[in-house]
């Protein structure tokens, strides 16, 4: 079975909610919405307090390069325009919208039909994923559109649909793939057409047999969509790995997957695509686990974003009595919530309610110099070194060591015997890096 | 004997033609460096803190006698005392400058701020302030990990175990800008020592609006412009919900730290109030 080259790990899956459908979860009625909701340049508001707005409304608009529109997910009064804590307890700004309803805006198909036909031109879908704000689902939330708008002189061979779900407990890819296959194929179809590709492979982890076979049987009636199981390894999902497994090229250090004719994109994200082209809906909403051992009702639900993240583990039946942590995401690369009154964004797909005893770090000891964290990087870095380099605040040689191939996937955390803050350290060597990088460039 | 005469007399030869060597080697690469260098670096402190802006205490030193004058050029550490000793060396007139001292600039810490989370990463200022506000909520204030401590080559600066905060040793400070270099947050900032030592200064550095900085900190300054108000040498300023006061301008009067409603404006070594005062607001609140 395909995989990648080097390390890796394999944690526990722990996939609690693999039968649970996926449930719409109910409108809240006081919801926010923060402004902007991707990586990159901010949007720019569009809207006022007092003003009236229907779902799928235009809220924030992008007028720079790397940046995403912003989309009212509800229809409603905006009551207050002002900065709001995100998960992170950081304040950014964002919109209180008072829900009154759910009256969409006019020329938004909300029907389940499905719609097959692709009626738009290359440029003209990409211009339709631009105006309906689509963002990666993944995680990293990188405006879609930029993707497909190719440097010159660059040609794409493949589209790498990503759909390994490698982290554990996640589980929200899983079910769109046995219950909205239909939609993401057409939306693969979509990004081919956008991309001029004749092929796009569909990487899918082999602990998932059910949603193999399922897309399997359905990719047989699209031409040039081939469905690949990979090895059951973690970071199968990560972009550099999955372009490996499946193609056998390696990008460039430092370099983006279109060097070597690649563009890589989440299953999500194309059903996401599907719903902005075909039915001229905006990205407002996506699917959310919320997950943990403890967890009384554990749910897949399709969540609109601006949801307050109490209410969606109120829904569920509440935070168990000896929850540590609430995280944003899997275990392995998700962050820990420090504010439950934040709202959901575009990407958070999972919430995962992890106890005391599950959460707490292991002690901290010396180095024991075994080596295991080379072993398990995927990326063939030195987290040990780059580590020791960042303690002593050695920024400039910890740049030389290649920290800012980092993909964060956390496997040297996740193994170290000795509990050492590895990613930590990498994480904050990399910030100074970018900060190095940018005086240099002033200068 | 012929053997050691041989082995005296090559010896002796091999070692006249590398002196040669050697002195005409020496000739051509030979080094000019100015004596006053030596000098200069003699004088400075040697502790290489950095707090000059070069590398360490040679590299001022070099930089004094290239620049030929000591416009902008300082030791903070030896201060006017230092400065005199070089300008003499130099032959020029030594600038003279108010003593500074580091100011730690928020007083939330665990006792004025209730604890909302814990934060179990790394135990370094850098990495909490990418992952999170702050255990408080506010998230301009001091995370009182301690990295400030970490960078003093002086000793100065401690974590007050039972407030969380750092605090900065009078005694000990030289005003390098270590700490104000290494504070991810901007929260220690190099202000005048003050006659007598005495300083005003606000301590705080959150730019929330007063209603949400409130509801995380005690003595948060929430921007109400009462102290600018009541300052007449113009020495305070609100930007972003938050007061300044400009330690250039400021007399030292007292007159703004009563005012603020929350305590955020702390006075430095001042004789307690006199009764006066302490009556005349006890009647303002009664009234």
């Amino acid at each position: 079975m395909k995989t990648f080259k080097k390390g890796g790990v394999h944690p526990q899956e722990n996939k609690l909610t693999n039968d649970s459908t996926i449930e719409v979860f109910p409108l809240p009625k006081q919801a926010v919405v923060f402004v902007s909701q991707h990586l990159g340049a901010p949007s720019t508001l569009v809207v006022q307090k007092g003003d009236k707005v229907k779902a799928g409304q235009l809220i924030a608009k992008a007028e720079q390069f790397i940046c995403a529109n912003t989309h009212s997910p509800y229809s409603g009064t905006i009551t207050k325009i002002d900065f709001a804590t995100d998960f992170t307890g950081y304040k950014k700004q964002a919109l209180y919208i008072d829900v009154d309803g759910d009256e969409w805006l006019e020329g938004i198909d909300t029907s389940t039909e499905i719609i097959r036909e692709i009626k738009l031109d290359s440029n003209q879908i990409i211009d339709k994923i631009k105006e309906m704000g689509v963002v990666g689902l993944g995680g990293a939330a990188f405006p879609t559109h930029i993707k497909y708008m190719l440097p010159q002189g660059k040609k794409a061979d493949y589209l790498i649909i990503n759909a390994v779900e490698c982290e554990p407990y996640l589980t929200s890819d899983y079910r769109l793939m046995k219950e909205k296959a239909e939609e993401c194929l057409i939306g693969i179809e979509i990004l081919k057409k956008a991309l001029n590709v004749e092929k796009a492979l569909v990487g899918v982890e082999s602990n998932k047999p059910e949603a193999i076979k399922n897309l399997t049987n359905l990719a047989k009636n699209y031409k040039g969509i081939e469905i690949v199981p990979l090895k059951t390894k973690y970071p199968q999902g990560a972009e550099k790995q999955l372009i490996y497994a499946l193609t056998k090229r390696e990008v460039p250090s430092g370099k983006l997957p279109i060097e070597v004719g690649c563009v890589v994109n989440n299953i999500g994200t194309t059903q996401a695509v599907y719903y902005a082209v075909q039915k001229n809906m905006p990205l407002v909403q996506n699917i959310l686990t919320l997950t943990g051992k403890n967890v009384k009702e554990r749910k897949n639900l399709l969540v609109r974003v601006g949801t307050p993240i109490q209410s969606v583990i109120d829904y569920c039946g509440g935070l168990p009595q000896d929850t540590g942590k609430v995280i944003s995401g899997g275990p392995m690369m998700g962050k820990a919530i420090s504010d439950l009154s934040a709202p959901t964004v575009k990407t958070t797909s999972a919430l995962l309610l992890m106890s005391e005893k599950e959460s707490l770090r292991k002690e901290e000891t010396n180095c024991l110099r075994c080596g295991k964290c080379i072993t398990v990087c995927p990326m063939g870095l030195e987290p040990i070194k780059i580590a020791q380099l960042a303690e002593n605040r050695l920024w400039e040689d910890t740049e030389k060591t290649y920290a800012m191939d980092c993909i964060e996937c956390g496997s040297c955390l996740y193994t170290c015997p000795a509990g050492r803050p590895l990613l930590d350290l990498i994480r904050v060597s990399k910030n100074h890096i970018g900060d190095l990088r940018r005086q240099r460039a002033q200068k | 004997m012929s053997i050691i005469i041989y082995s005296v007399l090559v010896l002796v030869l091999t070692g006249g033609i590398a002196a040669v060597i050697l002195y005409f080697v020496a000739q051509k690469f030979k080094v000019v460096e100015d004596p006053r260098i030596d000098l200069i670096a003699d004088k400075l402190p040697g502790a290489n803190c950095g707090g000059c802006g070069y590398t360490g205490c040679r590299a001022l030193a070099e930089g004094i006698v290239n620049a030929g004058s000591l416009d902008g050029l300082r030791c903070p550490v030896g201060g006017d005392k230092v400065a005199a000793e070089i300008a003499e060396i130099l032959g020029l007139e030594a600038s003279k400058a108010d003593p500074l001292i580091a100011v730690v600039r928020c007083n939330g810490g665990k006792v004025n701020t209730t604890s909302k989370v814990v934060y179990d990463g790394v135990q370094d200022c850098l990495y909490a302030h990418l992952n999170m506000s702050s255990q408080g909520g506010c998230p301009n204030g001091c995370l009182g990990l301690g990295n400030c401590v970490g960078v003093c080559a002086f000793d100065a600066i401690k974590i007050d175990t039972k407030t969380g905060l750092p605090v900065v040793d009078e005694e000990k400070c030289v005003a390098c800008g270590l700490c104000v270099k290494e504070c991810p947050r901007h929260i220690i900032e190099l202000r005048k020592k003050g006659i007598k030592n005495r300083r005003i200064f606000v301590s705080c550095v959150n730019t929330e609006k007063g209603g949400p900085a409130k509801k995380n900190c005690n003595v948060a300054c929430i921007g109400c412009g009462k102290c600018e108000k009541v300052c007449e040498f113009d020495a305070i300023k609100i930007e972003n919900n938050l007061a300044y006061i400009d330690f250039k301008k400021c007399r030292l009067c007292r007159k703004c730290a009563p005012e603020c409603p929350t305590g955020a404006i702390h006075e430095i070594n001042f004789p307690t109030r006199k009764e006066k005062q302490v009556v005349e607001q006890a009647e303002a609140i009664q009234n």
